[in-house]
């Protein structure tokens, strides 16, 4: 276990009836930083979440948060800060209110001056000053988040458990929320553990990224590197678009589309293999005695996306910036390689 | 959008129907209230009305109908609400349970529930208290299926789940979430519950007649033995003040307009 961790889960477990919810999870997070949890759904990651926050109780395993174990210690008194997936203000109460509670209950603590201050403080910080004195059904979807993360920031919470918080918005307002989120933990230093099934929302906004499967951290790592050095093929699969490609692999090269790559470790290592190679992995070029024809071209903005028939009969995505891609549209003859980019390969069949 | 002479026609017609169907029975009170006594009195008369506050029984039971009332909206607040919520937040599989247990009261006729009680009564009236004001024990248990009911539909209108995980992480107790935090968010169903139950027990006859304690209800029937138009004068002031209670309800409509729709 690394010194510097300061929040620990360790070996967690819990069982919902046959379904294992958790199943030795293992995650370290360092102070402030980001950690988001992605996977699919039924994978373990809000259970993982509520356990930190003492909203679920555990089978198994360890809770440890600035080096104290928090295992048995009740949500209450864990000093966590949570913003929820659904909508969670309290509707009897102004948006000041809402964000004053937490400092309520620890009212010998704050006296009432220090409350008031800090809960304009914290509006101002999320750009909701204007609508202090809003009751939630007043503030819009969005709104009523910023509120709720600003009630979650107000108590100086040791951690920060964002549980889907963006789930419930429109595209647009999601995109500039988790910005602000991010802005707002930066300048705040607070620790925080997020957990989205958006791969869009982990990669973009998250220090590190642990991706979960069956109740198990698969992999955590930076963005960059989860994308581009998957250790496993579900990471692969799961964390952005693949190609799947079968060739020959043999001393950690495979062989496929007219050329030999190096394989991620973690691959096969001999025989028949699927490489899993993103879309801007390949390399396209209109031409007349090419490997493939593209079948359909989507503009993207600053990208566009081929699909390829290929002439052996399979069929790739590949995806070019918009300035490479003049001139090749749907019906074009092309010729498809690989960039030199080292590539994981899983078992065929 | 204009509604059309048609249906706002249809609209007024069921109101101006129901509204005299309702009516009707109270003019029906007034003029009888009001009507002459023997040959002495020619016209309308407030004799019958004039003569309330003088009756003798009459005011001690309307005070213990109150405490009685006011007792048991304590046992609804202090007792059945948190109760309730403690069911919907902690124990979902008793929820069903829980609800049949509550409609009981209405399954099961009250002359039953009388003779079923009475030798507790009894046994009640010898080594605890005489005072009608105990009722309040066997009324809390009537009033169950319409202040659960009332409950149970407010508590399903709202996520108390995460409206209760959301301030224990925040650093409520239980008691602090139940108290400061469901209760008030669930306010007009308890409010309707609880107005409900006090019409209840203040229009309560059966039971307490049966087990001979002088309640309003009970006192109303004796001046009616005796004196039909004062009788049926207390009937209608009854009326009125429970009406009244229920009107206390509140009604105001949230505004459920976004006021800013801005970006985020």
């Amino acid at each position: 276990m690394s010194s510097s961790a300061y929040v620990q889960l360790v070996d967690l477990a819990k069982h919902f009836g046959k379904v294992r919810a958790l199943d030795g999870l293992n995650l370290e997070i360092a102070q402030g930083e980001l950690v988001a949890l992605l996977g699919p759904s039924g994978c373990g990651k809000t259970t993982a979440l509520r356990a930190l926050a003492g909203l679920q109780e555990l089978d198994r395993g360890l809770l440890i948060v600035d080096d104290k174990d928090v295992t048995f210690q009740s949500a209450n008194k864990r000093g966590m800060g949570m913003v929820f997936q659904a909508y969670s203000l309290f509707p009897h109460m102004t948006a000041r209110e809402n964000v004053e509670y937490g400092l309520k209950l620890r009212a010998h603590k704050t006296a009432s001056d220090k409350r008031k201050a800090r809960s304009a403080e914290l509006l101002e910080l999320v750009g909701l000053s204007t609508h202090a004195n809003h009751f939630p059904h007043q503030l819009s979807g969005g709104q009523q988040q910023r509120v709720a993360l600003a009630r979650a920031l107000a108590i100086s919470p040791k951690v920060l458990l964002l549980d889907e918080p963006l789930s419930a918005l429109d595209a647009k307002v999601r995109t500039q929320l988790r910005e602000e989120i991010r802005r707002i933990q930066l300048e705040l230093g607070t620790t925080t553990l997020f957990v989205t099934h958006d791969q869009e929302e982990a990669l973009s906004i998250a220090d590190r990224v642990g991706v979960m499967r069956n109740g198990q951290l698969e992999q955590i790592a930076a963005p960059s590197e989860l994308y581009d050095r998957p250790k496993t093929a579900f990471v692969a699969e799961f964390v952005g678009l693949t190609n799947s490609i079968a060739g020959n692999v043999s001393s950690g090269s495979i062989e496929i589309l007219g050329g030999v790559v190096k394989t991620l470790p973690g691959s096969v290592t001999s025989g028949t293999g699927i490489a899993l190679i993103r879309p801007e992995s390949l390399d396209v070029v209109a031409s007349s005695s090419g490997n493939g024809t593209v079948f359909s071209a989507s503009f993207l903005g600053a990208s566009c996306r081929l699909t390829i028939n290929m002439n052996d009969g399979t069929r790739v995505t590949a995806q070019l910036p918009s300035s490479e891609s003049a001139g090749i549209g749907a019906g074009a003859k092309v010729a498809v390689s690989l960039l030199d980019m080292p590539v994981f390969v899983k078992a065929a069949g | 959008m204009k509604q059309s002479w048609g249906v706002r026609i249809w609209r007024w017609s069921i109101i101006a129907f129901v509204g005299t169907y309702l009516l009707v029975p109270l003019y029906a009170m007034y003029d009888f209230s009001t009507k002459p006594f023997g040959f002495q009195d020619k016209g309308r008369t407030f004799r019958a009305w004039s003569t309330i506050p003088g009756q003798p029984d009459l005011m001690p039971a309307i005070t213990r109908s109150l405490i009685t009332a006011a007792i048991v909206m304590g046992l609804i607040l202090f007792l059945i609400v948190p109760t309730a919520i403690w069911v919907h937040l902690k124990l979902p599989a008793l929820r069903r349970p829980f609800e049949l247990l509550c409609l009981l009261p209405l399954a099961i006729p009250a002359i039953v529930i009388v003779v079923g009680i009475a030798p507790l009564y009894r046994w009640i009236s010898i080594h605890m208290t005489e005072s009608p004001i105990s009722l309040a024990g066997v009324y809390s248990m009537l009033i169950l299926p319409y202040t659960y009911r009332s409950l149970s539909a407010a508590l399903d209108a709202v996520d108390i789940h995460t409206l209760a995980e959301a301030s224990r992480t925040l650093g409520a107790n239980t008691t602090r979430v139940i108290f400061g935090i469901i209760m008030p968010t669930i306010k007009t169903g308890i409010v309707n519950g609880s107005f409900i139950a006090i019409a209840l027990v203040l229009g309560e006859y059966t039971i307490s007649n049966i087990l001979n304690y002088k309640t309003f209800q009970v006192v109303i029937a004796q001046i009616g033995r005796t004196n039909g138009n004062v009788a049926v004068a207390v009937s209608l002031a009854s009326i009125l003040f429970v009406l009244f209670l229920l009107l206390l309800i509140p009604t105001k409509k949230r505004r459920s307009t976004v006021l800013d729709v801005d970006l985020v």
